[in-house]
């Protein structure tokens, strides 16, 4: 598996840490059944998922990849600074 | 159809010809008491147990594929009960004791195999933490033996006792725990399960639950619609999907684990070998393969292989356990797709649907698990009540904070396991 970082081009599955579920952290008020929701509850999807991963070996960014957890096809990649994060409910 | 001595030695003399189907294959009722989605090891256990501990016998399993051939297909074979905190170490040395004497429960042999489990430290802060892991193994009634160094080398020799960076200093065993042939646990199950009467059927895979005014009424499947008082989702790595179904979001993460196989060779590795630093685990099939494994990939998946970085590192990994295995060949690799929770523990629990009952969650530890697992989870769906050995494998933990059961100490996280 290689996936493209926006900053450095398609590199080694290794260069990487995976986060998991591409989701947005809830505001600090939003509640304990917001943070349940966050840190564990999860879609879990068996296609096309949007997850973090850190490109720990690289140039250090968080990169949004679009994937498909059937095929482990990488769809496409994002900075994660410039990716909108999914709802964490 | 039963075995013994008598029917192998005529079968034998008579050409094996009267041997029969070891269970029935029905056409799904229109409707059943019980409906298990399932019919991996957790569920055929499960459907066992239902029958013949409770005295059911209305039972359908709803099998997507063919039975047995998910993870329980798919695994390390390893069985033990070597755990620490409190709600896995009760439930681990129940399945413990269930596993020692599921051959004559069954009447089949599922080759349990107690030829113990050593699990390596590498310094003065492991020693004591496996002592302790010991002591608490001792105290939930099961063995654990503290072996040193020189005790360790006359059992077995051929390890790299000075690797530099994880220098052996001697191992926990635990005697009791082995191995067991893995498809015939699934297999012995399920002909258990079908001579109590209940209905297995494969190629049935469930495509909804129906639910109304917060009750289950049944499910939808390829093969029809059927109704049934109540319904127990134990899927394993679709638990997230089949939960789904019933409108319901789970602390679950699918993740790949990968294992491997050699070719056939003498006997050379008599126990159970874990050297959990380097993420590696080893045993010698009764064919002579030496099978072993070691981490997730550590992304969600659902594909059923993984990359190679991971079977580098397991190489690696091996090789500087035991170098001698360097001349082994490979025959083969594969991965199944685990349920992963976020502490690293189970759940076997009722949900906030009525009648709807819930088994997963197992990681990367779910074969050991297969008898209790089966046992405590058909002991809630006819009592509706949990089995000690169970109770705290509770979905709401997570939500509450209460009960969480981290076993590595890592965090109660997704992608800390």
């Amino acid at each position: 598996m290689r996936i493209t970082c926006p900053i450095c081009g398609e590199r080694d599955r290794r260069e990487f840490y995976y986060q998991g579920a591409a989701m947005a952290r809830p505001s600090e008020d939003a509640g304990a059944e917001a943070f349940h929701d966050y840190v564990h509850l999860r879609d879990n999807p068996a296609g096309v998922t949007r997850d973090l991963w850190y490109h720990e070996g690289g140039c250090g960014a968080w990169i949004v990849v679009e994937r498909n957890t059937l095929t482990h096809e990488i769809l496409s990649t994002e900075l994660a600074e410039a990716a909108s994060l999914g709802d964490a409910s | 159809m039963q075995f013994s001595g008598w029917r192998v030695l005529k079968e034998g003399l008579t050409g094996n010809k009267g041997w029969t189907p070891h269970w029935r294959d029905p056409q799904p009722k229109s409707e059943y008491d019980i409906i298990i989605i399932g019919g991996g090891g957790h569920g055929l256990s499960t459907a066992y147990y239902l029958a013949k501990e409770h005295g059911l016998r209305n039972i359908a399993v709803l099998e997507k594929g063919y039975l047995g051939g998910g993870n329980i297909g798919r695994n390390t074979t390893i069985v033990r009960a070597n755990y620490f905190l409190p709600g896995n170490s009760e439930f681990y040395s129940h399945t413990l004791k269930l596993w020692e004497g599921l051959e004559e429960e069954l009447n089949y042999n599922v080759m349990m195999s107690q030829r113990g489990q050593i699990a390596l430290f590498h310094s003065d802060a492991q020693r004591d933490a496996a002592a302790r892991r010991g002591n608490a193994i001792i105290n939930q009634g099961d063995d654990a033996e503290m072996l040193s160094v020189e005790k360790l080398r006359q059992m077995v020799p051929f390890l790299n006792y000075d690797n530099a960076r994880f220098p052996i200093y001697g191992a926990l065993l635990q005697r009791r725990a082995g191995t067991a042939r893995h498809d015939a646990v699934a297999w012995g199950y399920a002909r258990g399960a079908d001579q109590l009467g209940v209905d297995l059927i494969q190629n049935c895979e469930v495509t909804g639950i129906d639910i109304e005014g917060g009750e289950v009424k049944g499910v939808q499947t390829v093969r029809g619609a059927i109704r049934a008082k109540k319904v127990a989702i134990v899927v394993a790595g679709r638990s997230s999907l089949v939960a789904a179904m019933a409108g319901m979001r789970l602390p679950i993460e699918s993740h790949v684990l990968q294992a491997f196989v050699t070719e056939g060779l003498k006997p050379c590795i008599d126990h159970v070998i874990s050297f959990g630093m380097g993420h590696f685990y080893i045993s010698q099939s009764d064919k002579g393969g030496l099978v072993f494994g070691g981490d997730l990939d550590m992304y969600a998946s659902y594909a059923a292989r993984g990359n190679l970085p991971i079977i580098e590192h397991v190489m690696e990994a091996g090789m500087a356990l035991m170098p001698r295995i360097g001349k082994a060949r490979v025959l083969r690799s594969w991965g199944g797709i685990m349920d992963m929770s976020p502490d690293g523990s189970p759940v076997i629990d009722k949900t906030h649907i009525d009648g709807l009952y819930l088994n997963c969650g197992w990681n990367y530890g779910g074969f050991k698990a297969v008898p209790a697992s089966g046992n405590c989870f058909a002991h809630l769906i006819a009592t509706d009540r949990p089995h000690d050995a169970a109770a705290k494998f509770r979905l709401d933990r997570f939500a509450t904070g209460r009960g969480i059961m981290d076993e590595e100490g890592t965090g109660a996280q997704h992608n800390l396991h």
